[in-house]
């Protein structure tokens, strides 16, 4: 009954970006019978949502799903994982590329049994990217909990010196190696696909938002840190300034986002995420009062928008229709006032609260630096799809900004593209 | 196989330093085994040792070291069952010898003394001794012949994408349409919402140049003026009849007896054979699901596609908007076809329409909602619409008015361009009344920011009317399953059929059907094309994965599949009613008919089975009830105060990484616990639960995933299943005198690890409290 004409399940498939996107792709082509090469900057595999506390609107934990996906790439003998890798470069054309790859060093090998000796054995501690600064680690470590591949890492910042040497020392399993040097391979493959994912918009460039000035100003990234438990206050929600229980809690919208000096698009997912944090902000503080100001709120969908009436219900919630303008820290209590404008009347509203997030929109990966390949851009640095020429592809928010849900569905698609490419070969 | 067993054990990762590993070799000696030690069996050395251990003959291995999440690539031996007793993280890591601590030389001599972590060790060890001899390598199940052609049933733009993209992949394709032609909503459409960067223009409608291509394509076969019947079988061997819209044919597909039909004038449910029959009238003149179409055609996997249609305006809550008493006022679909004769006319007169008040809200009261089905897309069509009015006339106006601007992501582009354009008016409003002002209308708003109340004079006014998903009161895909010709629990999506699952937004509870574009969430053009590559991928997946006779997500890859004892089954139906998936339907007098490819093996059906007839290759009723069995219950001859003995039953997709993180973080639990990790809650048997309570534990529980409407479970039902008949043995318990309180369901999700010794611990202390099981000993 088979028919010939069947695809078959030869050629390769390059993924590059290790987050729910490129896991999506790289799973699912790999699950028809295709090889795939996953490569990732990071130590470990998740990319974003491995920061996520949870997911809206099922407020779900991300590491539900990512396990189910490690647990396929396990399964899976056809998807070869490179973390600490970048590619370097792409050369070739559709159905027969060259990818150049770079292996960064881990100092750890795979004789690691993550016993933990390593960072037992380290003194100094250093800023936690992770956490985004907001906690420090040993210099040798397991990224996370889940990490996957269950592996410890070391830090560039402590070769040379004495840390590098007893974490070294301390290992049992000879699975350091502090003369790892950075290795390149070429990968051949018939497609790729680039899942680079998207960067937080950096808060300071938002002049009038305060973020870096004061203390109690912190992005919406930065809460889903806090909130988790794995993160730098074991989930609790405290302000920066004096690690205190805040009583109010402002959410500044569009932060970056619909903004000609800053992200001109909108970056989808914040009004969700600002609305999902609320309840965070609730589950720990059934006192507090929460403001919520905003443009237009964005909940595309049943699914999303009966979140928001169910945020909405909450009677100490409110929402409040103005872009905010500025903000003020009161030097003696570190409260912040948040001023907004009415956009039509150009009326004043002032909020005073404990602490503010800002809800930062997603900037591609590439706007802040060109991908080695040839691919054609917007001026927002999203990776333009030509389906006509195909062989390299962009899937997730490398193409546009989008939540978990729709990333998936266009990353499993992308899947489908690459096929499309080895089949024609 | 002939087994040939060997007993490895690690001591590296404190495994050695916490525990005496002689007595545990000694355990394996007293079950008949030998064991051997290794100093870190995951290094080169030690993968070396166990190769040359397979080379002499040892075929089942059990190694005792880490937990099988981890190192998973470097015990993988093909053609070898391997089993993971995990020592480090069920063991040593999770219960450290500070807060463990072992025994006093003083203890040890007392003959009185244990040590809880020793025990534990040594009870996973025999309870991996158990598994492995009850466990076999699985085959993969495969059909006798497989279809690798996909139906995709609707022709709209979804449908066109898909039978496109899988065609290109080398599968042939069959559209089914409704319609006599294909097309589907796009047809009507004077212009379409942008698909592709810059998004700020209109753009001709992109469906006429699908058409032309599927007709282009000689992979694709297009049947228009048709749809599906029934569509029975299973992924891989579906066997589909075709049918007119409307007609009545022997292959149109039964449906289950409602709920109401199922049970006497008391409330108790018939006996089959009653059932059947009232079955059998009910739906007279059609065959059974069992009996296949000789006529029909086959086909490996289906993607639905069956679209959209226009939301009716109806009710007392939008008497103030005047639809449908005054001409004039018309939904956004009617505006459209307005638009795709010619230039914009009123309905009423005829003439020229150049001043329209686009409604976004229904308005009225506080609610700031759109109409009911909107998503994005009404906003969206709303800007469209308001330049067909610019396009048409140079003097033209448009007005919106709305709650919230929905146009995300890239579309901001196109709402920018069109507030770029003077002639379009946008206001934040909620809309109050829309009435007749001589020959034509007005429409009266408050201006929520201001205060005011604003009022625009229309010559139209146009109500953005949501998208009503093809699938809320009609099957469509016509499923030939005894649970119904629909899928399933989709009033939790308002009538979509959508996915439960944000990581996996394919799966369904329909294994080998994926739905696409507008079935799923009120989609764009662009939305819906992109929906439709993902489903044509998952359908050849399907198609793949079936021709290798292996699972689909999320146990992608297995091999295993259930295996009926049919001699033993008393035709309860349990089994066929409990499936999350539908895979079974049973025949007339209740006996289930297993389709392998529509299971997902979770074991739902192994749990729900009174007769314990379903297993499966290396996961059954045997291989967990003697890992049950195998666990060392010491009483008052072994000790004179001996420590509780509570078995747990974990989910292994999120309840066992939780409690492998917390070993990583040392964060302890009772050592008197001894836990089996399971499919799914779903597939506990409670066959189990009384197995260990019978044996003088003292308690059991269960720990998973949260259940109700925001499901976490990857099975979709496992975990409500298993809490339904966890209450059910409540009464069982009650009869045999122990409490209530000795079995009990736990949830936990996967980052909540911190929280695994208060779950545990807690119970642990409620069954201290209740004191010693009273058959312990017996």
């Amino acid at each position: 009954m088979t028919s010939q004409s069947t695809a078959p399940a030869s050629g390769s498939i390059v993924v590059v970006g290790g987050g729910i996107s490129g896991l999506t792709t790289a799973i699912e082509a790999a699950e028809v019978g295709y090889e795939v090469y996953l490569v990732e900057k990071n130590p470990y595999l998740g990319g974003r949502v491995a920061q996520l506390n949870q997911y809206f609107p099922k407020l779900c934990p991300p590491t539900c799903g990512l396990e189910i996906n490690f647990r396929r790439i396990k399964d899976n003998p056809r998807i070869k994982v490179f973390t600490m890798a970048q590619v370097e470069k792409v050369d070739g054309a559709p159905g027969n590329y060259n990818v150049a790859i770079k292996l960064n060093p881990r100092y750890v090998n795979e004789k690691c049994t993550c016993c933990g000796a390593c960072a037992e054995a380290c003194g100094a501690e250093i800023s936690d990217p992770f956490n985004f600064g907001m906690s420090a680690k040993k210099g040798a470590h397991l990224p996370f909990e889940m990490a996957f591949p269950a592996r410890y890492v070391l830090s560039k910042q402590i070769i040379g010196t004495e840390d590098a040497k007893k974490a070294k020392a301390a290992c049992k399993y000879d699975a350091i190696d502090l003369e790892m040097q950075p290795k390149t391979m070429t990968l051949q493959a018939g497609a790729v696909v680039w899942a680079t994912g998207w960067e937080p918009y950096d808060a300071k460039k938002i002049d009038n938002l305060g973020f870096g000035r004061y203390d109690n100003i912190i992005t919406n990234m930065m809460m889903e840190r806090m909130a988790s438990p794995n993160g730098p206050t074991q989930g609790k929600i405290l302000r920066p300034s004096d690690s205190k229980a805040p009583q109010s809690v402002a959410f500044v919208q569009c932060a970056g986002s619909r903004d000609e000096n800053h992200l001109p698009y909108c970056s989808y997912i914040c009004c969700m995420a600002s609305l999902k944090q609320a309840t965070y902000v609730r589950a720990r503080y059934p006192e507090a009062n929460i403001y919520i100001f905003y443009i237009d709120l964005r909940t595309p969908g049943d699914r999303y928008e009966k979140f928001y009436k169910m945020v909405k219900a909450d009677k100490k919630i409110f929402f409040i229709k103005g872009k905010v303008a500025e903000v003020n820290e009161d030097p003696a209590t570190k409260t912040i006032t948040v001023t907004a404008e009415n956009a039509v009347s150009g009326e004043k509203i002032k909020q005073t609260v404990d602490m503010v997030v800002l809800a930062t929109g997603m900037q591609p990966t590439a706007a802040n630096g060109k991908l080695p390949a040839d691919l054609k851009y917007t001026a927002d640095g999203f990776i333009l799809n030509d389906f006509d020429k195909g062989g390299m592809f962009s899937a997730g928010c490398a193409c546009k900004p989008a939540d978990v849900v729709s990333s998936n569905q266009n990353a499993t698609g992308m899947a489908l593209k690459a096929i499309q490419t080895l089949a024609r070969k | 196989m002939d087994k040939k067993y060997g007993v490895y054990i690690c001591e590296g990762c404190g495994i050695a330093d916490s525990l005496d590993v002689e007595a545990i070799k000694g355990v394996a000696g007293e079950e008949g085994f030998t064991a051997k030690t290794h100093p870190i069996l995951c290094g080169a050395d030690g993968v070396a040792f166990l190769k040359k251990e397979i080379e002499g003959g040892v075929n089942t291995l059990i190694l005792c070291a880490c937990s099988r999440r981890v190192n998973f690539d470097t015990f993988r031996f093909d053609g070898c069952i391997v089993d993971r007793v995990s020592l480090r993280e069920g063991v040593t890591w999770s219960h450290p010898r500070d807060k463990f601590p072992k025994l006093t030389e003083e203890q040890k001599s007392s003959g009185d003394a244990f040590d809880r972590v020793q025990m534990m060790a040594e009870d996973y060890l025999r309870m991996g001794i158990a598994r492995v001899q009850k466990i076999n390598l699985p085959e993969p199940f495969k059909l006798a012949s497989t279809s690798n052609k996909i139906l995709v049933i609707g022709g709209g733009i979804t449908g066109l994408s898909a039978a496109l993209d899988a065609a290109k992949a080398g599968y042939p394709v069959t559209i089914v349409e409704k319609e006599d032609r294909l097309g589907g909503a796009g047809l009507n459409w004077r212009s379409q919402l942008p698909t592709a960067n810059p998004y700020d223009t209109l753009i001709a409608p992109v469906v006429e140049e699908k058409i032309k291509a599927v007709q282009a394509n000689s992979n694709i076969t297009v049947k228009t003026g048709t749809v599906v019947a029934r569509l029975a079988g299973q992924p891989g061997e579906f066997t589909v009849t075709f049918k007119k819209p409307g007609e009545k044919i022997e292959f149109d597909v039964p449906y289950p007896l409602p709920p109401e039909m199922r049970v006497d004038e008391s409330g108790k449910e018939l006996d089959a054979e009653t059932l059947n029959k009232k079955y059998m009238e009910y739906n007279e003149g059609k065959t059974d699901i069992l009996t296949l179409d000789p006529n029909g055609e086959l086909f490996g996997a289906v993607i639905l596609a069956a679209g959209w249609q226009p939301a009716k305006i109806e009710g007392g809550v939008y008497a103030h908007l005047g639809y449908g008493e005054i001409a004039d006022v018309v939904t956004n679909a009617e505006f459209e076809a307005i638009a795709k004769k010619g230039k914009i006319v009123r309905p009423s007169d005829g003439k020229p329409a150049k001043s329209v008040v686009f409604v976004q809200s229904p308005g009225k009261d506080e609610d700031d909602s759109d109409f009911p089905y909107a998503g994005a897309v009404t906003s969206l069509v709303s800007l469209k619409q308001a330049k067909y009015v610019r396009n048409d006339y140079e003097d033209g106006k448009a007005y919106v008015f709305y709650q919230h601007m929905r146009t995300p992501g890239l579309n901001e582009n196109f709402y920018k361009s069109m507030q770029q354009d003077p002639g379009i008016f946008m206001t934040k409003g909620n809309v109050l009344q829309v009435a007749k002002n001589g020959g034509g209308l007005i429409v009266k708003a408050s201006d929520t920011l201001l205060g005011k109340e604003l009022k625009v004079k229309a010559d139209l006014v146009v109500l953005a009317a949501g998208m009503i998903p093809a699938t809320k009161d009609d099957a469509v895909v016509n499923m030939a399953y005894r649970q119904g010709p629909a899928f399933r629990d989709i009033n939790l999506f308002n009538g979509y059929c959508d996915s439960n699952f944000i990581c996996f937004p394919y799966e369904t509870q329909r294994t080998g059907i994926y739905a696409a574009g507008a079935v799923r969430r009120s989609m764009t053009t662009e939305e819906a094309m992109e929906d439709a590559t993902g489903a044509a991928l998952k359908a050849i997946q399907c198609i793949s994965s079936t021709n290798r006779g292996v699972s689909v997500h999320p146990r992608s890859g297995d091999m295993t599949f259930p295996d009926f004892f049919f001699q033993r089954c008393t035709q309860c139906k349990r089994c066929t009613q409990e499936c999350p998936f539908g895979a079974l339907d049973d025949d007339a007098k209740g006996t289930p008919k297993p389709n392998p490819t529509r299971c997902r093996r979770c074991g739902t059906c192994m749990g729900a089975c009174p007769e314990r007839i379903i297993g499966f290759a290396d996961y059954n009723i045997d291989s967990i009830g003697s890992m049950v069995k195998s666990i060392k219950v010491p009483s008052t001859d072994d000790y004179s105060e001996p420590p509780m003995r509570i078995l747990g039953l974990v989910c292994e997709n999120d309840a066992l990484p939780a409690l492998d993180i917390a070993a990583l973080n040392r964060i302890g639990y009772s050592a008197d616990v001894r836990l089996i990790p399971v499919r799914c809650l779903g597939s506990v048997n409670v066959i189990w639960i009384k197995d260990a309570l019978s044996q003088g534990m003292d308690g059991v529980f269960i720990l998973g995933c949260k259940h109700g409407d925001d499901y976490q479970c990857h099975f979709v039902k496992g975990s409500e299943l298993a809490s339904i008949r966890m209450k059910k043995i409540g009464e069982a318990l009650a009869s045999l005198a122990l409490e209530n309180e000795r079995v009990a369901q736990f949830e936990i999700a996967i980052d909540e690890y911190d929280k695994v010794p208060s779950i545990i611990n807690g119970f642990v202390e409620s069954i201290e409290a209740l004191g010693p099981n009273p058959f312990k000993g017996f």
